[in-house]
């Protein structure tokens, strides 16, 4: 597949625009649909259309495999840190409402980041998934 | 604000130390971490059970979505009696672990090992605390997919196969438990466990929960390996790492086996499970015959792990004949064996553990003569061995004859036959390898094995110790299980207090 110009140059064209709406699905998910586990799922899905397009050496320069499992740890620790921070703030753990001092803030501040720790294990651990089947020898 | 937020704790602190073993990227240093959370959480789990002692139960509300809308941890004293059998097995094997593990697994692995197992505790915790019945599946599938790639660890190229088994009827077993739950949902709007056992009365007599009640069961009993859905359990406990048997095999048929309790006396109730639907005409047969086939296959294997196995397949047995008497003492031998079992397995497993670091393998005719080597490994096996037996003064004694007392009250005669029968049976299995490690002559050309390391002997002593313990001092275990008992059991039902805001 990797030599199929059409395919390059409209890979090409859309990646950009995959990436951005994972972004969308992800900041946008607390008024419309979506959240962090749909933009982590689109996220990667952008970076596997270029490696499918452009071999999987390049896409793995661009996202270092190394830095795939601490990304997939460090989500999972923001969200129960939030949960933490929450119960140090003195709520119950996760009850946003006492992260601003208006319970609405709060609860909208809140969802913003765990759903971001969702997205980045979930971008993470997509990406970990593709690279080990791929880059699997014999 | 620690002590209020104690049942969330419990859960959080693994979670939340499985990714930071896997940043730390460093087999000691993920050791140490692991180590130090399960130690903390069985300091919490017996801050709970000190709390709700007396019989009230706690309720915590995460992110303060009150129940039946959000989520409900709820400590009754049969959680925080099961918490406290996954906790203190957490923490002794988890002390256990360096040593073994650095044996068996690549250094690569060790970080990931432990964040497995951090994973797996929190999911066997979580299964425990929660009183929503979706929540459960969730952490069901965190602990049952952690398992799996822990088997997966195992250094035989079969520990592979043994996984995929596994996976493939742990899958089947999660499944069937999510369609019954999305069964009830359909028909009573709700996933709280309570709020579901209030609403459920109107519509008992449906087939929609009668189907329920099949799924629900039968999915948990694959889980808790009741015969015949065992087949998954003795590859899996064979060829997993050391440390993971011994973890599994104290904890996670445990939890499914607490899960059906819940579900069969909280949720359904038990006027519904055994006067309606009868559950006892399966389950009673199925654990007889796994009572008797797992003791019988133990005495023909030729590795320690896999006879370990299948004796825990007629252990799980005995819990369920406990289970099917229908009674407060059949309960409460139920729930003794729970505990004493998870004592026994735990110890003999760890030593097994010990003698795999030792020797690098598990055939017991590889054993011959290693009493003198290893005395002190092969004396904690004897005792859990006595224990498993059912030998006064050790734990397995006081389950047994609460097991005996239970069926005798219903008058189940043969029931009696056949525990005493398998029972001697175990004497079998136990005694094959006590003959091979003490009465025969090691080997000249054998090479010269030394003792397990004290890392390793302290943890399983700890749990030998235990099973002692609690074979002469039966105040925690039989008095609190008995009031369990008598609280499933009374109080309509033994249906979960629905929560009262505080």
């Amino acid at each position: 597949m990797g030599d199929d110009r059409v395919l390059r140059v409209i890979a090409r064209l859309l990646i950009p625009f995959i990436l951005l709406f994972a972004l969308y699905v992800q900041f946008h998910g607390d008024y419309g649909p979506g959240g962090g586990f749909q933009a982590g799922v689109i996220f990667a899905a952008g970076i596997i259309l270029y490696a499918l397009t452009y071999g999987v050496e390049p896409a793995m320069r661009l996202v270092p495999r190394r830095l795939l499992a601490p990304l997939a740890a460090l989500g999972v620790l923001l969200y129960g840190g939030v949960g933490v921070a929450t119960m140090v703030l003195g709520g119950k753990f996760l009850d946003y409402s006492v992260l601003a001092h208006d319970p609405l803030h709060g609860q909208h501040y809140g969802i913003l980041l765990i759903e971001l720790g969702v997205g980045i294990t979930v971008a993470a651990v997509m990406l970990l998934i593709f690279f080990a089947f791929m880059s699997r020898e014999g | 604000m620690i002590a209020d937020n104690l049942p969330a704790l419990l859960v959080v602190l693994p979670l939340l130390g499985a990714p930071l073993c896997l940043l730390l990227n460093r087999g000691t240093a993920a050791w140490l971490v692991a180590t130090l959370v399960a130690w903390l959480v069985l300091a919490i789990s017996i801050a709970l059970l000190w709390q709700v002692r007396g019989g009230d139960a706690l309720h915590y509300a995460f992110g303060n979505w009150q129940p039946p809308w959000g989520i409900d941890y709820v400590v009754d004293r049969l959680a925080a009696y099961v918490l406290l059998i996954v906790a203190a097995i957490g923490a002794v094997v988890m002390a256990y672990a360096r040593r073994s593990v650095a044996a068996e697994i690549e250094p690569a692995q060790q970080p990931l090992f432990y964040t497995l197992m951090l994973l797996c505790l929190a999911g066997l915790l979580g299964i425990t605390i929660t009183g929503d019945a979706f929540n459960l599946f969730v952490l069901l599938e965190i602990s049952s997919l952690s398992t799996y790639a822990l088997v997966s660890l195992g250094r035989d190229r079969r520990a592979l196969t043994a996984a995929y088994q596994y996976l493939i009827m742990g899958t089947i077993g999660a499944t069937f438990y999510i369609i019954g739950v999305g069964l009830l949902y359909m028909l009573t709007g709700t996933l709280n466990m309570a709020d579901i056992a209030s609403r459920l009365a109107p519509v008992a007599g449906t087939n929609t929960v009668h189907t329920a009640f099949a799924f629900i069961t039968v999915g948990l009993a694959l889980k808790l390996a009741m015969f015949p859905l065992h087949l998954w359990l003795p590859n899996a406990y064979a060829f997993a790492p050391s440390v993971v048997t011994a973890f599994l095999a104290a904890t996670a048929t445990k939890v499914a086996l607490y899960a059906m309790i819940r579900f069969i006396y909280s949720v359904f109730g038990g006027a519904f499970t055994f006067s309606q639907m009868h559950a006892e005409l399966l389950v009673l047969p199925l654990a007889a015959a796994g009572a008797f086939v797992g003791s019988v296959v133990a005495v023909f294997q030729h590795g320690l792990k896999r006879m370990l196995a299948y004796s825990s397949v007629a252990q799980i047995g005995y819990m369920l004949i406990g289970l099917g008497a229908m009674s407060v003492t059949g309960l409460t031998a139920a729930l003794l064996h729970l505990f004493n079992h998870a004592l026994m397995k735990g110890a003999l497993f760890l030593a097994v553990g010990a003698l795999v670091l030792r020797m690098g393998t598990t055939r017991i005719s590889a054993l011959s003569g290693i009493a003198k080597q290893m005395p002190w490994t092969m004396a904690a096996f004897v005792i859990g061995g006595l224990s498993l037996i059912g030998v006064p003064a050790t734990a397995g004694f006081v389950s047994k004859w609460y097991l005996i007392l239970a069926v005798l009250e219903n008058g189940w005669w043969p029931l009696v036959v056949l525990v005493v029968l398998t029972s001697l049976i175990a004497v079998v299995y136990v005694w094959r390898v006590i003959e091979v490690a003490y009465f025969e002559e090691r080997p000249a050309d054998a090479p010269p094995v030394r003792e397990a390391p004290l890392s390793l002997l302290l943890p399983t002593w700890l749990l030998v110790l235990a099973n002692l313990y609690f074979g002469i001092e039966t105040g925690l275990t039989v008095g609190l299980a008995g009031e369990i008992a008598t609280d499933l059991f009374g109080a309509g039902s033994g249906a979960l207090p629905l929560e009262a805001a505080p």
